[in-house]
This record gives structure tokens, C-alpha cells and sequence, in this order.
């Protein structure tokens, strides 16, 4: 910048930061920075109609054998950690919480409070993929990974299934760690995404005329919340879970 | 001293200025290999979905061979299985799949439309890498280790019995599927947003509408796709049955997740050769496509009945009698929008002015053998008839038909017709019209033998056969070697028109589309500026009449 910026008045200063904004932002192929950001968010809405898809080839299949296997599947269900489960829930609900916080301090265009709820966000993010992990190590130690960690004739004994039920408890096992494991991995691709898109938002990049980043972020981080909402009943709820006093 | 003026003459002559055009804008493999422009991103397709063409063709030409006599003396049982796998999971996967969409509909569909650009031109990008990692993985599992299943992994065969590398196989047909489906997910988006100013839904080109469609049969499609196969992967590491029936797995499942693809995935093939047939005929016919809206509705007709009609894939797998009832019902609904489809190309060409240019010759061709495959589809969406023939090679006849009579030859018409705007060269016309000619006969000599073959009870997938099929295999055969001069040909002047083709000038054809208003190759923006549309596409008859004035 010159030293003839001084002379600006203060509209005009504003007028030239606008424009250097929009040769910034603007990808070459659109008109101008709102034709940008409906193709961005049809992008992302189209991509989470392919990832109900994806998630939804599972759920049938789970279903499926759900309702050919009630009595292995619910058995298996209750063995699940249903406290962290559901703890996982509300850490997830916050995040979506505050990453709309987010959204709506980028559409003002303050960067710092965007930033800072992002950062919050990935945080949460982080603090369900913990919480995960300590689930994951329990189920380690209780036996419960299908293949290569399991006891079958604890089974038998302890939860009076039939030795040929056995291989379904460890079918709904494989559904579990199969769909756990693929929604964390869209966990981590979305933490690695905040992160970035934070940095913009600490290097001042959104204004009100440019936040298309951080409102498609929000669909993408929105969509994996929703999942797990599924997976919560679908896996952890199961049953009756008598043996913890309900 | 003649000689010295004209040297003289030719040193001052001034240089003659060349346009400046996608292919010259930048030079260097990194500015291909990084590039983000559309046009480059459909040679780079195209290039490499050929190669992957020919090692398909190659392949089944083997064993093709081996099917001469009927012992099968040329190669191994197991070689036989090998190649066969190979030749259904390259062909389906890495060439019917991408070619028209991704080779294409990538260089066409914004100039048709009007756009600059996709509207998201470095998922463009990440879907061409996506597709070059899942190739060459998948050809080095299938070639270094091999696979015998099919190309339809059937369970439990695939997650236990198989003992080849059919991990490997299924990761790169996965990366594969996420190519095509970022390609779908850049289709929809363009077509909803870049359109020129006046291009409303109803005048675009019917090979826009058609890729739409395609596009939402990927976005649907290849998600389950992913899932299914994700699933045998982690049977087969992990040794817990998901679809193996001895610990309680179900091999239908997959099956039904298998072909609520892949019975999509057909339409996904047959729907963009449909659309350039569509650009054809009107073209060489001088005439408005006749029935337009009901060409286009028709194409999403075909992709919404894509995903009712999977389970006529499984008709003795043991799916329930009122089931196959349904599911044979609604396959036979697919006829009315194809009908449709091909009722209005007949009512286009009726009374046209046609002339029989390259591209024509493959359109008519395509008309002929779709219809062929279409009709003997209906047999096949026939319960009885299909317990009949299930399995044989009628049905390995049928879908060629539909596949290669249909897909290949609308791509061979697509790309005969694009050349001159992709390359800005013509290419040979007599060798070209030859090479129509030879493929549509060698098609026919290849395939008919078969639907005998078939209804006579020889099973697909045979090494080995009893002696009295031998005389119809020997015609396939005869003809697969005619089909394969068919498409060498091409190979040769299509190569040679990029060094001695004339000059093709922005319109050869004197098509209305909005892609042959801007010059042959285009320049890196497409368009000098974004072009008004005033008019209904396929506007011939105003041409016809300003003629007659």
C-alpha cells in the first residue's frame, strides 16, 4: 500500500478493501462472491446426501440383522459403555452448538470471536474422540473386539446365550466397531478442517460478504453430529440394560 | 535466382500468430499435471481411460481365444478366471463408468452450458488422481496377484473361499467409486449454477440432462457401493462373517447392496450414450430433436426406476416369490422411458436431410444395437425366461449389447463428434466411416453367436465346454477379432489428424450448440465473453427454412 492511502477518506478506504476482498476470495469460474458461496454450500449439501448413503448401506444392513438376531443383538448392546455413550452425545450437541456460534460471529465478520469458537469446537471434537478412545479400551479389556479379543463361552455362561447365538453377538460387535470407527474418522477429518479454517479466521479472512468456509464447515460438522445421534440408540440402547439397575 | 526471391519473400512474410488455445496457453507436464482447466482434465481422462480400454480388450481377447476349441487348451482354468475378472473389473470400473462422464462430459459440459469452468475445478482435479490411484492399484493387484471371483465379488466366495488379492482389488474399485462420485457431485452443482444467462433447464442440451441424471445415479450409487465392499474387506481381515452364512452373515445382503449399484451403475453407462445420441442425430439430420421435454424427463424417469429394479439381478439367489414378482414389474417399466427415447431419435431422423458422417454412422449403430439389447432385456426382466437363461451367455450377450453396442459405440460417435472441437483437427473420413462399419459388424458377428449359445444352455464363465457349442463359439471369436481391428483403427487416424488433420474451424458440423460458438480448441476461458442464450436448443429447422427463403 502507498502512502496515498492516508488521503483516503474513511469510505473510500472501505470501498478499496472490499474490492481487494473480492479478488481474493472470488475463484475465477463465478460471477461474484455469492454466485461463490450457493455452489459451495450445493457442493456440500450434495456431498451429505452421498454420506447418508454411505451410512445408510450400514444402517440397513445393521437393521437387517437386528431384527434376525434380536436377542444376541441386544445382549451384545448392553454391553456397550452407554454412559459414555450418551456423555459422547452431549459433548457433540455443544460443538454443534458452538460451531453455529461460529457461523453466526463470521457473518458479522469478527474473526477473533469466530476463531475462538472454532477453537472451542475442535476442542470438543477432540474431547469425544478421548472419551472414545477410553470406550474403546474398556471394550479391550472386556472382551469385546470380534475376531481377536473375544470370549465366547463367557457368553454361554454369564448371558445364557446358545453356543450357535455366540457368532451373532460377534456380527453386532463388528457393527459396532465398523460404524464407531468410520463416524470417528469423520470426526478427525472434521477437527483437522476447523483447525484450518480457525486459522483463517485468526488471520482476519471472513467478513460479511465472505464466510462461505465456515457455513459449510458448520453443514459437514452439523451432519456428522447427526449420525451419532443415530448410532447412539441403534447400538447403545438396545435392550433393557437390567443389569444396571434401570 | 527465382529461389532467392522467394526466399527472401518468405523471411519477411510475418509470422503467422497462433491462437492462443487451452492446449498452448501454458506448457510443461506440471501445467498438465497440476492444472485445473476442465478441457485438460478430459484429455488427461481421456488418455488414461483408453489405455485402461485397451488393457480390458486385451485381456478378454485371450480369453476369447481360449474359447476356440472346446477344451480350452489355450491358457489355465485359473489364467481363464484371472482374465475374465480382469476384463469385467477394468471394463465396468475404470472404463464404462468414467469414459463419458469423466473424458467427455469434463471437456463438454461447461462449453455447453456455457461456464468457464466446472464449479469446482480442483475436486476436478482430486477426482482424475483419485481415478489414476484406483487404476493402478487395482492393475497391479489383478496383474502381480490376480482375482477369479467376477467382477461382481460375489460372498461368500470373495470374503473366504477366493485366495487371491481381492483386498487390494476392492480398495482401488473404492477409490475409483470416489472419483466418480466427486465427478457427479461437480456435474450437479455446475449445471444448477453456471449456466449462461438465458440457458434455462429447458433448452439445455439433451447430454447435459443426461449427465445430470448420471450424476445423481453416482451420488446415490457409489456410497453403497463403498459401504458393501468396505464390508467384505473387513470380513476377509478380520474373519468375522458379515455375509458368510456359517456365523450367521447373509450372502444376500451383499447382493442386494452389491446391485443397488450396480444395477444403477448400468444407467450410469447406457444414460450419456443416450445423451450424445442425442446431439448426433438432430445434427446430421438437420432437424429439431423431435419430442425434447420428453427426452429429457425420460432420463430422469431412467434414473429414478435405476434404483426399483436392483433385485432382478437375484431372481434364483432365493429373494421371495412376490418379491421377484415386484422387482420384474418394475424392470419392465425401464422399457417405456428407453422407448420413448428411442421412438423420438426414429421421429428426428423421419423426413430429416441425414447425412452419414462419422459420428451419424455410431449414432444409428447405437440406435440398432441398444434396441437389440433393450428388447432382449425384456426377457430377461421375464421370471420364467430368466430362470431359463440365468447365468448363460445370453445374458452375457444382453448386456454387451447394451454396454458395448450401446455405451462404446454413442462414446465412439461422442468423441468422433468432439474431435474437432477438442483437438481443433479433422481426422480421416473414410477411415473413420470404415471403422464404424467394421465395429458395428464385428459386434454383431461377436454377440448374436452368443444369444444362441446362451439359449442353448452354455453357462458364462466355462473354461471348457461340451463340443457341439463350438461352431457359434468360433463365430464369437471370428468376430471379437473383427471388433478388434474396429477399434485400433481408430488409434491410428485419430492420432495421425493431430499432426495431418485439416483445420477444423470453430463449427465442421454447423451444430447450434453453444459449444461450437467459440473456436476449435477453445481458449483457456472458453468463451472470449459468457455467451446469451435466446434460443431453444437444436434450432436446424430455422436453418432449413432460412434456406428455402
Amino acid at each position: 500500500m502507498s502512502s496515498d492511502d492516508t488521503l483516503l477518506k474513511a469510505d473510500e478506504r472501505h470501498m478499496l478493501d472490499h474490492s481487494i476482498l473480492v479478488r481474493h476470495r472470488l475463484e475465477e469460474q463465478y460471477e461474484n462472491l455469492e454466485h461463490q458461496y450457493h455452489a459451495a454450500t450445493t457442493a456440500m449439501w450434495v456431498f451429505l446426501a452421498t454420506e447418508v448413503m454411505f451410512f445408510g448401506a450400514i444402517f440397513l444392513a445393521l437393521a437387517v440383522y437386528h431384527h434376525m438376531y434380536t436377542d444376541a443383538f441386544e445382549k451384545g448392546s448392553e454391553k456397550l459403555e452407554w454412559i459414555i455413550g450418551g456423555t459422547n452425545t452431549i459433548v457433540l450437541l455443544l460443538s454443534s452448538f458452538t460451531i453455529v456460534l461460529a457461523v453466526h460471529y463470521s457473518k458479522l465478520g469478527a474473526n477473533k470471536q469466530t476463531a475462538w469458537f472454532l477453537a472451542t469446537t475442535a476442542a470438543l471434537g477432540l474431547l469425544f474422540l478421548v472419551f472414545k478412545g477410553i470406550e474403546y479400551y474398556l471394550d479391550y479389556k472386556e472382551f469385546l473386539i470380534p475376531g481377536w479379543r473375544f470370549n465366547p463361552q463367557e457368553w454361554v455362561d454369564k448371558e445364557h446365550l446358545s453356543p450357535d447365538q455366540v457368532p451373532h453377538v460377534q456380527l453386532f460387535l463388528v457393527f459396532y466397531w465398523v460404524m464407531t470407527l468410520i463416524h470417528a474418522l469423520h470426526v478427525t477429518l472434521g477437527i483437522v478442517a476447523v483447525l484450518i479454517v480457525m486459522t483463517l479466521a485468526f488471520r482476519r479472512h471472513f467478513s460479511p460478504v465472505y464466510y462461505t468456509p465456515v457455513e459449510v464447515l458448520a453443514l459437514y460438522w452439523h451432519f456428522v453430529d447427526i449420525v451419532w445421534i443415530f448410532l447412539l440408540p441403534m447400538l447403545y440402547l438396545q435392550g433393557t440394560h437390567t443389569h444396571i439397575g434401570f | 535466382m527465382s529461389t532467392e526471391i522467394l526466399e527472401s519473400q518468405i523471411a519477411e512474410a510475418p509470422a503467422v500468430v497462433q491462437p492462443e488455445t487451452y492446449l498452448n496457453f501454458t506448457s510443461g507436464i506440471l501445467s498438465w499435471l497440476l492444472t485445473k482447466d476442465h478441457k485438460r482434465i478430459g484429455i488427461l481422462y481421456l488418455v488414461s481411460v483408453t489405455v485402461m480400454f485397451f488393457i480390458g480388450g486385451f485381456a478378454i481377447s485371450v480369453a476369447r481365444l481360449n474359447l476356440m476349441t472346446p477344451e480350452g487348451s489355450l491358457i489355465p482354468a485359473d489364467t481363464y478366471n484371472r482374465l475374465f475378472t480382469l476384463h469385467g473389473v477394468i471394463m465396468v470400473f475404470f472404463f464404462l463408468v468414467p469414459v463419458v462422464p469423466a473424458a467427455l462430459g469434463n471437456f463438454v459440459l461447461p462449453l455447453m452450458i456455457g461456464a468457464k469452468d466446472l464449479a469446482l475445478p480442483r475436486i476436478n482435479l482430486l477426482s482424475w488422481y483419485l481415478y489414476i490411484i484406483g487404476a493402478c492399484w487395482t492393475l497391479y493387484a489383478m496383474i502381480a496377484g490376480g482375482i477369479d471371483t467376477g467382477w461382481t465379488f460375489y460372498t461368500p466366495y470373495s470374503s473366504q473361499a477366493s485366495h487371491y488379492d481381492i483386498v487390494p482389488t476392492m480398495i482401488g474399485v473404492v477409490i475409483a467409486g470416489f472419483s466418480s462420485l466427486f465427478t457427479g457431485l461437480n456435474f450437479v452443482v455446475t449445471v444448477h449454477w453456471m449456466r449462461a444467462p438465458g440457458l434455462t433447464w429447458f433448452r439445455l442440451p439433451i447430454f447435459v440432462w443426461t449427465l445430470y441424471a448420471t450424476s445423481i445415479i453416482f451420488l446415490l450409487a457409489v456410497p453403497v457401493l463403498a459401504m458393501a465392499l468396505i464390508l467384505v474387506v473387513v470380513e476377509r481381515v478380520t474373519h468375522i462373517g458379515i455375509f458368510d452364512p456359517a456365523l450367521g452373515g447373509d450372502p444376500l445382503l451383499f447382493q442386494h447392496l452389491f446391485w443397488f449399484y450396480s444395477h444403477p451403475a448400468v444407467y450410469i453407462m447406457i444414460l450419456p450414450g443416450m445423451g450424445i445420441v442425442s446431439e448426433i442425430i438432430p445434427c446430421f439430420a438437420r432437424k429439431k430433436l423431435y419430442g425434447y421435454t420428453f427426452v429429457a424427463y425420460s432420463s430422469m424417469g431412467i434414473a429414478a426406476l435405476a434404483f426399483l429394479v436392483w433385485a432382478h439381478h437375484m431372481f434364483v439367489a432365493g429373494i421371495s416369490v412376490y418379491a421377484a414378482l415386484v422387482f420384474s414389474s418394475l424392470s419392465f417399466l425401464v422399457a417405456v422411458p428407453s422407448a420413448i427415447k428411442v421412438f423420438n431419435w426414429t421421429a428426428t431422423l423421419y423426413k430429416g436431410s441425414i447425412s452419414f458422417a462419422t459420428p451419424m454412422l455410431f449414432a444409428l449403430g447405437f440406435v440398432a444395437l441398444f434396441t437389440i439389447g433393450g428388447l432382449t432385456g425384456l426377457f430377461l426382466a421375464t421370471l420364467g425366461m430368466d430362470i431359463h437363461v440365468h447365468d448363460t451367455y445370453f445374458v452375457i450377450a444382453h448386456f454387451h449389447f447394451i454396454m458395448v453396442g450401446g455405451m462404446v459405440m454413442a462414446y465412439m460417435g461422442g468423441l468422433h463428434y468432439w474431435w474437432p472441437k477438442m483437438t481443433g483437427r479433422m481426422y480421416s473420413q473414410w477411415w473413420s466411416r470404415m471403422s464404424a462399419l467394421i465395429i458395428f459388424f464385428g459386434f454383431f458377428l461377436t454377440f448374436l453367436p452368443q444369444f444362441v449359445l446362451g439359449y442353448n444352455g452354455m453357462p458364462r464363465r466355462y473354461h471348457s465346454y461340451p463340443p457341439e457349442f463350438q461352431v457359434w463359439n468360433v463365430l464369437s471369436t471370428a468376430g471379437a477379432s473383427i471388433l478388434a481391428v474396429g477399434y485400433v483403427l481408430p488409434l491410428g487416424y485419430l492420432l495421425l489428424s493431430l499432426r495431418y488433420g485439416k483445420r477444423a474451424g470453430p463449427n465442421p458440423w454447423r451444430a447450434t450448440g453453444l459449444e461450437w460458438q467459440t473456436p476449435s480448441p477453445p481458449p483457456k476461458d472458453n468463451f472470449e465473453e459468457t455467451p446469451i442464450v435466446v434460443r431453444d436448443p437444436y434450432q436446424y429447422h430455422l436453418e432449413k427454412a432460412q434456406n428455402e427463403l
